[in-house]
């Protein structure tokens, strides 16, 4: 039995841990949980944020270590490989070759079912969408059996997207994206004020990869970057992220320090000072290793125990363009008030999807993620203000993404989903998992869990 | 201070198990609570429908612990704090030696809390983390005339904790004892109730202690006078009425 959480460390539960590597190993897992009468959750590297990769009570599959990759085909481009592997592993193998995932998140490490259930996306989302489109095929188990899935048949956009509630993602052949080069050419854009960073995404539209960082203290204010793929770069470049600040202080010594300005007053002045670098960096163009623009969630190891005990929470709503202006306005505004700021304020821009995802959250528009430091001690204020934040969000047609999400409810949900969405789960769901098998903390959160007598 | 939201008490039909029941149901813990009588059970369940769990349990029925164990974590969706409260005392006369009642004593005060405590304790031990307190007394501190059964229960009961206490502490498992004096309980009906501390009030203290391992008296004076009464020789003590 383990004590299991997402990265945010904001919700625990104890779970019986399980590190399958074959399907033989699942078959005898569902049996002993239908035997027990307990359920499974499925797990990967657990970088979902909140409360998809544990379920209190139940048999929790870490699927981290059925990690092989079966096939990379350099002259295709095609990739197959267990569901353990990470984007880690994948880049590695294939960087050198000329190829890079298509969909990375802002950290490296996770497990490529884990993406594919949370369907994740990337600072190219209003290009190549998110995950699942660039996936050939999906093999899933369940206690069924295991079914070989495609793109035209109606499971597969059930399957990726769908949370891990359906079934095992046992094997990925994934189709990678040629690049010239392992670097890329990064613009800095500063951005005053909202408008600002609408101008900045729409002048830098043809960009490779747009993401905007906003200084939730200040009006919109901000920091924007984008990347093209340097056609002469270096193809052979060292990628590792560097484990020393300047070659001196070990990174490992940073999140300590975060810790000691994670209040309201240090984070503001930590964002005033980056929000004044930005100014320096304005309009300039530097080249970066792909690793280094890509991943900055890893750059600073365990980054997120700066948060201290209670972990931190991401918002990420996903706006409409022609509303997003004024619902991120309004949601900074929202938590000004309150006094209860979010310390990290990320903007990216999104297209709707080309496949009719299950639990979709993306669409013409743009997405705020926001990182709150969990605060237990204003007791329901926080999650007033959050309430707040998700109804202006939920009038404006926005949407949520599961890998983030740790305080929807199921009326929420259902707001956000649709009748016709939740009828279609439930009926895959019982075809798929007739015994209710699969589940997760989230699920029951938001009243997705099957309830079998 | 600990926020505990899935508790198990064993022993919770009266007195110090129901009382601690109650109060954490109403703090929005959810208690999953054993004991053998039904009605009371029942009874208890229905003052907190939604947080009270009632199952039906002998603890002398070891066989039936890690099944009872795994139904009830199961139902609470985990466990926090593991509260052993069941225990019997029953009237014993100065010139009686009754060895089923030792042993009916021995049964529910100390094997049964091991069979119990066994269990929370593996579980806590690989999450790192979690409580288990037992019900001790005061009565385990010395042998004395009146109750000899009763006392070496609650004495293998208070050593067998403290056993547990230095195994888990480093695993960051807080074991408590809790040895009350004689409390104004079913258990002591039969005794003059007028100067024992009510129930509802030990149960508060005890709430207010079980965050801190260790063994804990509910009231400074005992703590006094046990330290005394610890130290009497035994040449002394056996000339006491005490």
């Amino acid at each position: 039995m383990a004590s299991l959480q997402g990265f945010g460390g904001n919700c625990r539960s104890d779970g019986f841990l399980f590190h399958p590597t074959s399907t033989a190993d699942l078959h005898e897992v569902a049996d002993l949980a239908l035997q027990s009468g307990r359920k499974i959750a499925l797990r990967g590297s657990a970088r979902s944020y909140g409360d998809p990769a544990q379920a209190a009570e139940a048999f929790v599959l870490d699927l981290s270590q059925w990690n092989q990759i079966l096939d990379w085909n350099p002259e295709t481009g095609v990739l197959v490989a267990e569901p353990g592997v990470t984007l880690e592993q994948i880049w590695r193998l294939t960087l050198p070759d000329g190829y890079w995932p298509p969909v990375v998140s802002g950290t490296m490490r996770p497990t490529l079912a884990g993406a594919l259930a949370m369907n994740i996306h990337g600072k190219n989302a209003a290009d190549a969408g998110t995950l699942g489109e660039w996936v050939d095929r999906i093999d899933v188990w369940s206690p069924r059996g295991t079914h070989i899935l495609l793109p035209d048949d109606p499971d597969f956009a059930n399957v990726i997207s769908g949370a891990g509630l359906l079934g095992v993602i046992t094997q990925v052949t994934l189709r990678m994206k040629r690049v010239p080069s392992g670097e890329v050419d990064v613009k800095s854009l500063h951005a005053a004020d909202w408008a600002g960073q609408f101008a900045a995404f729409a002048e830098e539209e043809g960009a490779d990869y747009r993401v905007s960082w906003i200084d939730a203290f200040g009006q919109g204010r901000g920091h924007f970057h984008s990347a093209h793929y340097a056609e002469d770069g270096r193809k052979d470049r060292a990628q590792d992220l560097p484990s020393r600040i300047l070659g001196l202080w070990p990174k490992a010594w940073v999140w300590p320090i975060l810790r000691l300005l994670n209040t309201r007053g240090g984070m503001r002045s930590l964002n005033s000072v980056k929000a004044l670098g930005a100014k320096f960096a304005d309009n300039k163009v530097h080249r970066q290793g792909l690793v280094e623009f890509q991943f900055l969630l890893d750059y600073v190891p365990n980054w997120q125990r700066a948060y201290g005990a209670d972990g931190l929470l991401q918002f990420q709503p996903f706006v409409p363009k022609d509303h997003a202006r004024e619902v991120f306005q309004a949601l900074l505004a929202d938590a000004a008030d309150a006094r209860m700021e979010p310390f990290l304020a990320v903007m990216k821009r999104h297209r709707a999807d080309k496949l009719n995802w299950l639990f979709s959250y993306a669409l013409d528009g743009y997405s705020l993620a926001l990182d709150f430091k969990v605060q237990p001690a204003s007791g329901d204020q926080q999650k007033d203000l959050l309430r707040r934040m998700t109804e202006r969000v939920l009038d404006a047609g926005g949407r949520f993404y599961f890998a983030k999400d740790s305080v929807l409810s199921p009326s929420e949900v259902q707001r956000y989903l649709g009748e016709a969405t939740l009828a279609r789960y439930h009926e895959a769901k019982t075809r798929l998992d007739p015994n209710g098998l699969f589940t997760s903390d989230l699920a029951r959160r938001l009243g997705l869990e099957i309830r079998t007598p | 201070m600990n926020v505990w939201r899935h508790v198990i008490i064993i022993g919770a039909t009266s007195g110090l198990g129901a009382e601690l029941a109650k109060l954490l149901a109403a703090e929005g813990a959810r208690v999953a609570v054993m004991g053998r009588r039904e009605d009371k059970l029942n009874e208890l369940a229905a003052t907190s429908p939604d947080n009270i769990l009632p199952f039906w349990h002998d603890v002398t029925d070891l066989e039936s612990v890690p099944d009872l164990f795994a139904q009830a974590t199961q139902a609470l969706g985990g466990l926090d704090l593991l509260i052993y409260a069941a225990g019997v005392m029953p009237e014993v006369e100065l010139d009686e030696f009754d060895t089923s009642k030792d042993a009916l004593m021995m049964d529910t005060n100390v094997t049964g809390a091991m069979a119990w405590c066994n269990l929370a304790a593996t579980r806590f031990q690989s999450v790192g983390k979690g409580t288990i307190v037992g019900i001790g007394s005061v009565a385990g501190d010395r042998g004395r005339r009146g109750q000899p059964g009763y006392n070496a229960s609650k004495a293998a009961l208070a050593t067998y904790l403290e056993a547990l206490r230095n195994r888990l502490d480093r695993q960051g498992v807080t074991v408590v004892t809790i040895k009350p004096g004689p409390l104004a309980t079913e258990m002591t009906a039969h005794l003059d109730q007028s100067k024992m501390m009510p129930v509802e009030q030990a149960a508060q203290k005890c709430l207010g202690k079980m965050t801190r391992p260790g063994e804990h008296y509910l009231k400074i004076t005992h703590r006094l006078i046990f330290a005394v009464i610890r130290l009497i020789p035994g040449a002394i003590f056996r000339r006491l009425k005490l």
